[in-house]
């Protein structure tokens, strides 16, 4: 075994609870009788529809399109006809527009077939991309055939695919490398193609290692003297996957502050975003499908599911066998960074990775109290801040007083919070924080 | 005839009632770590050494620490009880700080000091000051200065020779007077070595038996053995780390080895180390997450100063014993230290400093 990276500074090892669902091959959800399609699945503009009430849709049409600004279009998951356009719960917008499709399970599902790519260049090649629908699929959504568009200025030399998969329970990266390494890895040469370089590093964390089998033979078998593919083994380590900390542990560089990856020559996908490059250029499949972990004691039957964009955590449950009654909380995204959800009624979108419902004993209920300085926060956080003293200012009313101790560079991965034995919600704090501060 | 209920199974419970969930901001799990889990922790690994000093100075250190225990956490209660604050009693700080007060004076006190110095430690040095977590001056310290001060002749008096014989009954009732004895360190201060050797025996059987405990001292920090196997406990539960009583206990070693004999370089640095309440200082009270600075480096300094200002006192100083007063003069430089030796951000934002 190689030596295993990781970044230098902070980290925590929070119980990694992907028991319950690595060993788990995707399965196909059932089409649901309706879907959900958020107008707004990407940071950026949110898409306008292109459909109105009652037209009839195919699998794979676009309903939604962006007018200006950034942004990529929206497809319909399956053929169906539009029975409203109007807004869906949203776990942070509260609601939020869609379009809402009523789902024909009669029509056979779309067969898609390999077309031939090698021979296209850049420009085409981005708008097979753009087309097809693709953003992060990993976070926070970023579209993608933008990040595959640097600026000119910043020479890349050295793209990576991010396969750690850090959060606790969430296993759908896991089982895409297991299962779909080779379309991963080519995912991966057609991103090579784009950016015009020739060298590929798959950052994977060692509690993985048939993933890590798999990626290295598919890399092996595929790789070529233009598009050369490596897995690099990386530590267990949280937040691992947090895209400054990956680019520091895969090549030791550090991205400056407000920096993009791009000002030292790298350009980092997750690995379940080459699959959806893919798809969209190898298979000419856009997005409009996901891979999810559903998981937690809460669940009568946690999977990994594959499952239609637009489909409904109700839908999902009823799929599941329904919930435990041990169920105490419902997180979209993972333990560390997700959001906690009050209704079923959420529609999955393309960035959505997985949903836990936790039982009481998974989830930290405890009340906070004093700040008893022991420092932890400070040796937790990967940024190097001082947690302590943001949540010190903000229960003192001095919240506007926090840019000091640099608010702005924390990403709310939740380490400190994490470690600290008071249970002081400093996350919280910190956006608090954020809202008040002058940059 | 049992009548039997033909109950269908339950249908899964699929849509269950809005809102029942609990929402929060994330993370949504934390370790298993608090701050009353640490706390008792160190309680737990404080209780070797005040067993052992039932069998060095006999049964009133325990009644000591009882008083002192009880008057701190009666303190407490009262004190966050009459402010409004919540009461908490059962996180196990004043449980500790009970402990450390009884550890730091003599063990032939009357039973009234450990009361004057709870209600020092915890009402003025603690809630007065803010509360667990603002106090500047570890409430133990501030609570040994004040009898020290208060009471000065049965602070510096109160000694006992250690029992030989387990007779741990024998000095109850007795006029602590008639069987007072001076400390190593005062007796080295004052008489010299010649006295020291006399007295308490030359190398390697005095080591033996500092290191046991088996000297005269205040009440937990003779046992030198028991507080370093605490002291590893902690540092193997990761709630202390190496830096501060290394720091401590190398200068203190360092500083007596030149400084402390007849010439330069002619000191005892084992012997500094095992006196007084250099390791009780180094492993439990000069590190005490509120008092301390929180970044490594600082802690760091802060350590190398505690050990030299000890040493100093120690040599030049009204005091045979200095810890005490160095932790107490190197508190409040606690947070200057962490000002300045910020940790280094990872990607700072031009500007936002
Ligand atoms: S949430 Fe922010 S402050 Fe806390 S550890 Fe992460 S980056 Fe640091
Ligand atoms: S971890 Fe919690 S208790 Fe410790 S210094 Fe940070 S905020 Fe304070």
């Amino acid at each position: 075994m190689p030596t295993l990276l990781t970044f230098p500074k902070g980290g925590v090892h929070p119980p990694e609870a992907k028991g319950l669902t690595a060993g788990l091959a995707i399965e196909t959800m059932p089409l649901p009788a309706e879907l959900e399609l958020v107008l707004g699945q990407h940071i950026g503009a949110p898409c306008s529809p292109t459909v109105t009430r009652k037209d009839e849709v195919t699998e794979g049409q676009v309903v939604g399109t962006v007018t200006k600004g950034l942004g990529v279009p929206l497809h319909a998951p399956a053929a169906g006809t539009v029975s409203a356009l109007g807004v869906s719960a949203h776990p942070m917008r509260v609601t939020t527009p869609s379009i809402t499709i009523k789902t024909n399970r009669e029509i056979a599902p779309v067969q898609y077939s390999r077309q031939e790519w090698q021979g296209l260049n850049r420009e085409e090649l981005l708008q097979r991309v753009q087309n097809g629908g693709v953003i992060g699929v990993g976070g926070a959504g970023f579209p993608s055939h933008v990040k595959l568009s640097p600026p000119p200025n910043n020479p890349i030399d050295t793209l990576i695919l991010n396969g750690a998969e850090c959060e606790p329970y969430i296993t759908a990266d896991h089982r895409q490398m297991v299962e779909k390494s080779a379309e991963i890895v080519e995912g991966a040469q057609v991103i090579l193609k784009i950016l015009g370089i020739s060298n590929c590093q798959i950052g994977i964390e060692n509690n993985k290692p048939d993933a890590i089998a798999a990626m290295t033979e598919a890399a092996a078998k595929l790789s070529t003297p233009q598009a050369q593919v490596t897995v690099r083994p990386m530590q267990v380590k949280y937040p691992q996957g947090s895209e400054k900390q990956l680019i520091q542990a895969v090549t030791g560089r550090k991205v400056p502050g407000l920096a993009l990856p791009s000002a030292v020559g790298v350009v980092v996908h997750n690995v379940s975003t080459a699959r959806a490059i893919y798809d969209a250029v190898v298979l000419g499949k856009p997005l409009y499908e996901k891979v999810m972990t559903i998981s937690g004691k809460g669940i009568a039957r946690p999977a990994n599911l594959l499952v239609k964009v637009g489909t409904r955590v109700s839908d999902i449950v009823a799929h599941l066998g329904g919930v435990t009654p041990q169920l105490a909380k419902i997180v979209m995204g993972g333990p560390m960074m997700g959001f906690a959800i009050s209704t079923l009624d959420i529609p999955v979108t393309k960035t959505t990775s997985s949903v836990l419902f936790l039982a009481e004993d998974e989830i930290d209920t405890s009340e906070h109290s004093q700040c008893i300085r022991c420092g932890w926060c400070i040796e937790a956080c990967p940024m190097g801040l001082e947690p302590k003293e943001v949540g010190i200012y903000v229960e003192a009313g001095r919240a506007q007083d926090t840019g000091q101790f640099g608010v702005f560079e924390c990403f709310e991965c939740g380490c400190c919070a994490y470690v600290c034995p008071a249970k002081r919600p400093l996350v919280q704090f910190v956006r608090l924080a954020k809202m008040k501060a002058k940059r | 005839m049992i009548a039997i209920s033909q109950q269908e199974p339950e249908a899964p419970e699929v849509a269950a009632p809005r809102g029942i969930w609990k929402v929060s901001v994330s993370p949504h799990v934390k370790s298993d770590e608090s701050v009353a889990k640490i706390m008792w922790t160190v309680v737990a690994c404080l209780v070797p050494p005040l067993i052992l000093s039932v069998f060095i100075f006999g049964i009133q250190t325990l009644i000591i620490t009882a008083i002192s225990v009880a008057s701190c956490v009666g303190v407490e209660y009262v004190t966050q009880k009459s402010l409004g604050r919540k009461v908490t009693i059962g996180d196990g700080s004043a449980v500790i700080t009970g402990i450390l007060i009884a550890f730091i004076i003599p063990p032939g006190v009357n039973y009234l000091l450990p009361v004057l110095g709870a209600v020092m430690a915890i009402y003025i040095g603690k809630h007065l000051l803010g509360g667990i977590g603002y106090n500047i001056f570890n409430p133990a310290l501030l609570a040994r200065a004040f009898l020290m001060a208060t009471f000065p002749v049965a602070m510096t008096s109160a000694w006992l020779p250690p029992l030989q014989d387990l007779a741990i009954f024998s000095y109850l009732g007795t006029s602590i007077d008639a069987v007072a004895t001076a400390t190593p360190l005062a007796v080295l201060k004052t008489q010299g070595m010649a006295a020291f050797t006399q007295q308490f025996g030359a190398a390697p059987n005095v080591y033996t038996n500092f290191f046991l405990g088996w000297r005269p001292g205040c009440i937990g920090e003779t046992s030198g053995l028991f507080i370093l196997l605490g002291g590893c406990y902690l540092l193997y539960r990761r709630y202390i780390t190496w830096h501060i009583p290394v720091t401590v206990l190398g200068a203190i070693a360092l500083l007596s080895w030149i400084f402390g004999g007849s010439g330069y370089f002619a000191g005892d640095p084992l012997l500094a180390v095992l006196s007084g309440g250099a390791l009780l200082g180094a492993f439990f009270m000069a590190n005490d997450y509120v008092t301390c600075p929180t970044g490594r480096k600082a802690q760091l300094i802060y350590g190398l100063g505690v050990g030299a200002l000890t040493v100093l006192i120690r040599l030049k100083g009204g005091y045979p014993e200095g810890i005490c007063y160095a932790i107490l003069l190197m508190n409040p430089v606690s947070s200057v230290l962490d000002n300045w030796l910020k940790p280094e951000r990872f990607a700072p934002v031009q500007g936002g400093a």
